[in-house]
């Protein structure tokens, strides 16, 4: 076995003809890792985490995930969406027992699972809900819980907690790491808030506005839990917040370019 | 269930009142009695219109006494068209939507030839109709499927066609492909707009269904009434219309109430 649970080995993405949304990526994320994708929108990290998940393969270059090359989406790397992505006609413990039915799991088996994944996300309340009667958070955590199901090794998550607000943010953060922690997947999280990627990540990613490369390649040695108004935690936000801005300044002037144009 | 009453009482206020001017109106012989009867008239010919034609003899069933009346056969008839011609032509929509929606092959076959006939209108079939099936039930049926046919093809292939997409990548990234993709996501992602295809396609069936008796069949509410015509009995011709309205009404509740059971995981229905 590889050192490394994922590579990504000179990946470029090419939208049309011009939109270089990547440009030779290189990562080697080792087993266990907790790894954030940080930049403005526009910087390609989604487009990444895309590809890593086989939804949207490279222009050129290639990924293994787990020693095998990436060709198509599979439970081996669930995903979680921003948009949560729940199947609005199944009920809370539906959407969670969906992966197991596929994967053909003794029904008995999926019932324990589902009991299980509930209890661990505190969910099982709701187990009969539809999506609809949930907020946002309550969402997110079964779609979490959803992944988990799939039992993969590595977790894909795609600004999951960017459309919660503050506190429930917090807390589903808090529920996430308790997880890793217990369960010590592969994790990579994309994200543009920088305080969330210095909370959460082993090591963060800092991407440069197109064409998508990777700007700074950091590791967080804090201990956990961090503290967000600690000194260190504060220099380090100051440090990746100077590099995120200036790609955003790029982003800004992309489009005042775009808008004279016009 | 106090202000459900409440809402039912205050809806009927303005039918109560059109009823009240139409009593003044026809009371007060302002108009012709043959061209607007007095609701009191059309209220005693519907209830004769209702009730069997002989006393009861004695003989055989009460049940089957009780519904001899004239008004029941022909909404039965009625009914009985409308349900057969949208099963067939529901049950050939479907299949044929969802393979359309699914399969752009299968699109690209078929969407010219549905274009084409689509805007059509069933009712302009009725000639071809009569040709090809005679009179009675096959051409009432057939017009009725026809009319059926298009609004849940049409909202069937839309359903499928317009899957949100994120629905289609959770669900393969959980594994799902084939026949699980299509009947696990895509088909309940799809049944919302099916629906509003099934409930546009009764309305047009019960449409099609009383022009269709009015030409073709001898019996039926749209036969009734185009019946009372010849005779001049404006107040059966009304009563007849009103009894198509209740029935539409229930077929509409019906469909309500198929909607609020299929739809309850559905955002924005609450009951």
């Amino acid at each position: 076995m590889s050192a490394a649970h994922i590579e990504v080995k000179g990946v470029s993405k090419v939208f049309g003809t011009s939109v270089v949304a990547l440009q030779d990526i290189n990562l080697d994320i080792p087993r266990g890792q907790f790894v954030c994708l940080l930049g403005p929108s526009g910087c390609g990290k989604s487009t990444l985490l895309n590809a890593i998940a086989g939804f949207s393969p490279p222009t050129s270059g290639s990924i293994i995930a787990d020693g095998k090359a990436v060709a198509d989406p599979g439970p081996e790397r669930g995903m979680v969406f921003q948009e949560y992505a729940l199947f609005p006609w199944m009920t809370v413990a539906d959407n969670v027992a969906f992966g197991l039915e596929i994967k053909g799991m003794p029904k008995a088996d999926i019932a324990a699972t589902v009991d299980r994944l509930l209890k661990t996300l505190s969910l099982q309340d709701f187990r009969h809900r539809f999506p609809k009667d949930l907020s946002g958070g309550m969402r997110q955590r079964v779609a979490i819980a959803r992944v988990l199901a799939l039992d993969s090794p590595i977790m894909l998550m795609d600004e999951p907690f960017g459309a919660l607000d503050a506190l429930t943010r917090r807390d589903l953060q808090d529920e996430l790491l308790r997880i890793w922690n217990e369960q010590k997947k592969t994790i990579i999280f994309v994200t543009h808030s920088i305080e969330e990627a210095i909370y959460l990540a082993d090591r963060i990613v800092v991407m440069t506005y197109r064409p998508g490369t990777v700007k700074r390649d950091i590791l967080v040695d804090l201990p956990r839990l961090r503290d967000p108004s600690a000194p260190e935690f504060n220099a380090l936000k100051r440090e990746l917040g100077q590099m995120v801005m200036e790609e955003q300044q790029r982003h800004h002037n992309d489009e005042l370019r775009a808008a004279a144009v016009d | 269930m106090k202000t459900a009453w409440r809402d039912v009482g205050v809806g009927l206020l303005v039918p109560a009142a059109l009823v009240l001017v139409w009593h003044v109106v026809t009371y007060q012989g302002w108009v012709n009695a043959q061209a607007l009867p007095s609701p009191e008239a059309v209220a005693r010919k519907w209830v004769e219109y209702l009730l069997p034609l002989q006393p009861y003899d004695g003989n055989g069933s009460w049940l089957v006494w009780a519904f001899s009346g004239e008004l029941i056969h022909d909404a039965i008839g009625s009914m009985y068209r409308v349900l057969l011609g949208f099963a067939i032509g529901a049950g050939l929509a479907l299949p044929l939507g969802l393979a359309m929606g699914a399969s752009a092959h299968a699109y690209r076959l078929f969407n010219v030839l549905v274009q084409i006939v689509r805007p059509v209108p069933p009712i302009a079939y009725i000639p071809l109709s009569m040709l090809w099936f005679g009179l009675g039930n096959p051409p009432a049926i057939f017009l009725i499927s026809l009319g059926a046919f298009f609004p849940v093809l049409i909202n069937t292939i839309a359903g499928v066609r317009q899957v949100d997409g994120i629905y289609l990548r959770a669900a393969r990234n959980l594994g799902a492909s084939g026949p699980t993709m299509f009947l696990r996501v895509i088909l309940p992602a799809a049944v919302p707009s099916i629906l509003a295809g099934v409930r546009i396609g009764i309305g047009t069936a019960f449409i099609v269904v009383i022009v269709a008796e009015m030409v073709a069949v001898n019996n039926g509410l749209g036969f009734r009434i185009s019946e009372a015509r010849e005779y001049f009995w404006s107040d059966k011709i009304i009563a007849g219309m009103i009894t198509i309205g209740l029935l539409g009404l229930a077929i509409d509740v019906a469909m309500d109430r198929l909607n609020n059971h299929l739809l309850r995981w559905h955002r924005g229905l609450e009951s």
